[in-house]
């Protein structure tokens, strides 16, 4: 079923472990059917009738979303409710949200392939799709936040104003600015760089002419020459090294926009960790939301198996219970530290009049997430479907606890007040879930939502069975001449 | 295709079925002396590297001096910026405050890095090319499905159109066809 299965020296327990594991592509594949699956959902003519349904519905959010930023441009920010005291609320909680959710995507393209992870292969081109998308909807939220986005420019990057003044590079909002605009160009960089031969394959597949045309200009007229494939997987391996570290940094970045400034609940150490393990959480829970009606829809459950819905399940129950610690150590350094504001914001989030939240975050993250030890559970994939919602749900709560509470009641009694989102916040969050979802059902029909080639790396066929007369590495004439 | 002789040629394609139809036939013909040659195949094959006797890229040197590029473009620019540009006395601080300076260089370097890989990895293939003389085979439609090519130019000074053709037969391949240039 893997390659792992013919280890000679394998104990007997270890092949009956291996037998009760899904295989990562149902067996029986070949170059053909794998390349004929997934591009037949994209060259079909037909159009299904779930995916108008789908689309209509984020289409709509998605005009909520126009309506929200029309009267947020003309009227201003005011018609949001955050205010002094709670001057970061919905725009902050939704941008980080977001961020997080796009975390999972260049988990499974970068680090899980320096790890050799093959179980990434299935999933790692919608994951992709999915980070990109998600970080469009956060990047809109502090771009909006400053209410004339169209000044932005010299408010954000590196560019003077007229009285020759540049943005500060001590604050870590605009080192938020870099990380942020870097992860969203590297992530579409690496994106694209891995369609580039399924758009090879969809232009030599597609009978329209302008299906041809348009996959031909996207395929840059890649042809799989072999010299082209050595510098193409030299290139796609540095850029998962290099998006590496960087999504480390990304979140960790936006932890410090919390953690720099020495507000109780957010100036604390954990915050880099506690926040990037909390992002890779709420991803998994995305790409799970996302890949579950995926698969079903679209008949690729040969492709995105019990094996990466297990390993998906797994990761989200490492990396929640990091968050579940993180929490613990939120307590554990307020009553530690015996200073009374971070006393008493530890005392408002769980007894305040924001307690309901926390102790639904509390009981979705640190508690529920503990049904995923049990592999009936990991099994049942409906059931699955709902929890991964909840998890969503619960990292939304998350981030709304850290950023209201701890700015609702700050040091001042004086100057404590009370936040409450208006009509005009929830539009805009239902507004990015609409781009988000609609930009997803695009994507889904005209680019291949699994990586066509890297699924054929993974057949059977695709491994080498040396013949007799092949001299290859034994060849005195290759070795002898060979200087690489 | 026919064998008759075309008035001018690229080169002879033999396409075979598996990957290691291809290594083989592709060693061979390096044994055999041919020089001016390039496989095709719908996935990469590591082992065409050795076969071809592929020089290694030099895209990992290029995207080390664009990350360097990058994080000492980055830096200079945040201490231009806070010392030289407008430089702001904040009770005596230093304007240069380097630690706060490090996750934007830090930054730069991953943009700069990422910005050469991708870029170098397409200038160095001489990516966009609309045009390629193997695309006139028909048959090189199915290069990016489940076929693999091997195409012997005819700017190889061993390259002779019939006992190349002859060559490529040996290796039991799928068809062997002429690229019209």
């Amino acid at each position: 079923m893997d390659q792992s299965a013919h280890h000679t020296s394998q104990s007997a327990e270890t092949a009956a472990l291996l037998a009760r594991t899904p295989a990562v592509i149902t067996p029986g594949h070949t170059f053909k059917s794998v390349t004929d699956t997934i591009s037949h959902v994209v060259l079909t003519k037909r159009t299904p009738l779930g995916w108008f349904l789908g689309f209509f519905v984020a289409f709509v959010l998605l005009m909520i979303l126009n309506m929200t930023i029309g009267n947020l441009l003309l009227t201003g920010i005011g018609i949001w409710g955050n205010n002094i005291p709670v001057g970061w609320a919905f725009d902050i909680i939704n941008f980080v949200w977001w961020i997080g959710i796009g975390h999972a995507g260049t988990l499974i393209s970068a680090i899980l392939l320096l790890f050799r992870q093959q179980w990434r292969t299935s999933i790692n081109r919608f994951a992709e799709a999915m980070t990109l998308f998600a970080v469009a909807c956060a990047a809109m939220f502090p771009l909006l936040h400053t209410g004339r986005p169209w000044l932005a420019a010299y408010w954000l990057f590196p560019y003077p104003n007229t009285m020759g003044l540049w943005p500060q590079f001590r604050s870590p909002l605009i080192w938020d600015v870099f990380a942020v605009s870097t992860y969203g160009t590297v992530s579409a960089l690496f994106w694209f760089a891995g369609l580039v031969p399924d758009m090879a394959t969809l232009r030599d597949r597609a009978k329209s002419r302008v299906a041809q045309r348009i996959y031909g200009m996207l395929a840059l007229g890649w042809r799989g020459s072999a010299k082209h494939w050595e510098r193409y997987e030299t290139a796609y391996l540095l850029l998962a090294g290099i998006s590496t570290p960087l999504v480390l940094s990304v979140h960790s970045v936006v932890s410090f926009d919390f953690a720099v400034s020495v507000l109780p609940g957010w100036h604390a150490t954990i915050f880099p960790p506690y926040f990037v393990a909390g992002a890779i959480y709420s991803g998994f829970a995305m790409v799970m939301t996302l890949a579950i009606p995926l698969r079903k829809f679209y008949g690729l459950e040969d492709f995105i198996t019990m094996r990466h819905i297990h390993n998906m399940t797994k990761v989200m129950l490492v990396t929640g219970m990091i968050v579940a610690y993180g929490y613990a150590n939120e307590a554990f350094f307020a009553w530690y530290s015996q200073n009374p504001y971070e006393q008493y914001m530890m005392y408002n989030r769980t007894t305040g009049p924001y307690a309901v939240f926390y102790w639904s975050l509390i009981a979705i993250n640190a508690c529920m997430i503990q049904l995923f030890w049990f592999r009936s559970v990991r099994d049942n994939i409906p059931l699955l479907f709902i929890l991964s919602l909840f998890v969503n749900v619960g990292m939304w709560l998350e981030r709304f606890i850290i950023i209201v509470t701890s700015l609702h009641r700050d040091f001042l009694p004086s100057s404590w007040g009370m936040y409450a989102p208006t009509r005009w916040d929830f539009g805009m969050f239902v507004g990015t879930i609409g781009l988000f979802l609609a930009l997803f059902f695009l994507f889904i029909r005209f680019l291949p939502a699994i990586a066509i080639f890297e699924m054929r790396t993974i057949v059977p066929e695709a491994k080498l069975h040396p013949t007799a007369h092949n001299t290859r590495g034994g060849g005195p004439g290759l070795t002898a001449e060979h200087h690489a | 295709m026919a064998h008759a002789p075309a008035p001018t040629l690229y080169g002879l394609m033999a396409e075979f079925d598996t990957p290691s139809g291809l290594v083989e036939a592709a060693t061979k013909a390096r044994l055999a002396g041919y020089r001016k040659m390039d496989a095709y195949s719908p996935i990469p094959i590591e082992e065409l590297n050795e076969a071809l006797d592929l020089r290694r890229t030099r895209l990992p040197l290029l995207v080390l001096l664009g990350g360097i590029a990058g994080g000492i473009g980055g830096f200079m620019l945040e201490v231009w910026v806070s010392a030289v540009a407008y430089p702001l006395n904040v009770g005596g601080r230093p304007l240069i405050s380097w630690p706060q300076f490090i996750p934007v260089a830090f930054e730069t370097t991953v943009l700069g890095a990422a910005l050469t890989a991708f870029f170098g990895m397409w200038a160095l293939n001489k990516l966009p090319q609309p045009y390629h003389p193997v695309f006139n085979v028909d048959a090189f439609t199915r290069a990016s499905t489940d076929r693999f090519f091997l195409v012997i130019e005819t700017s190889d000074p061993r390259f002779d159109r019939t006992g190349t053709w002859r060559f490529l037969e040996t290796m039991h391949p799928v068809g062997v066809s002429e690229v019209a240039p």
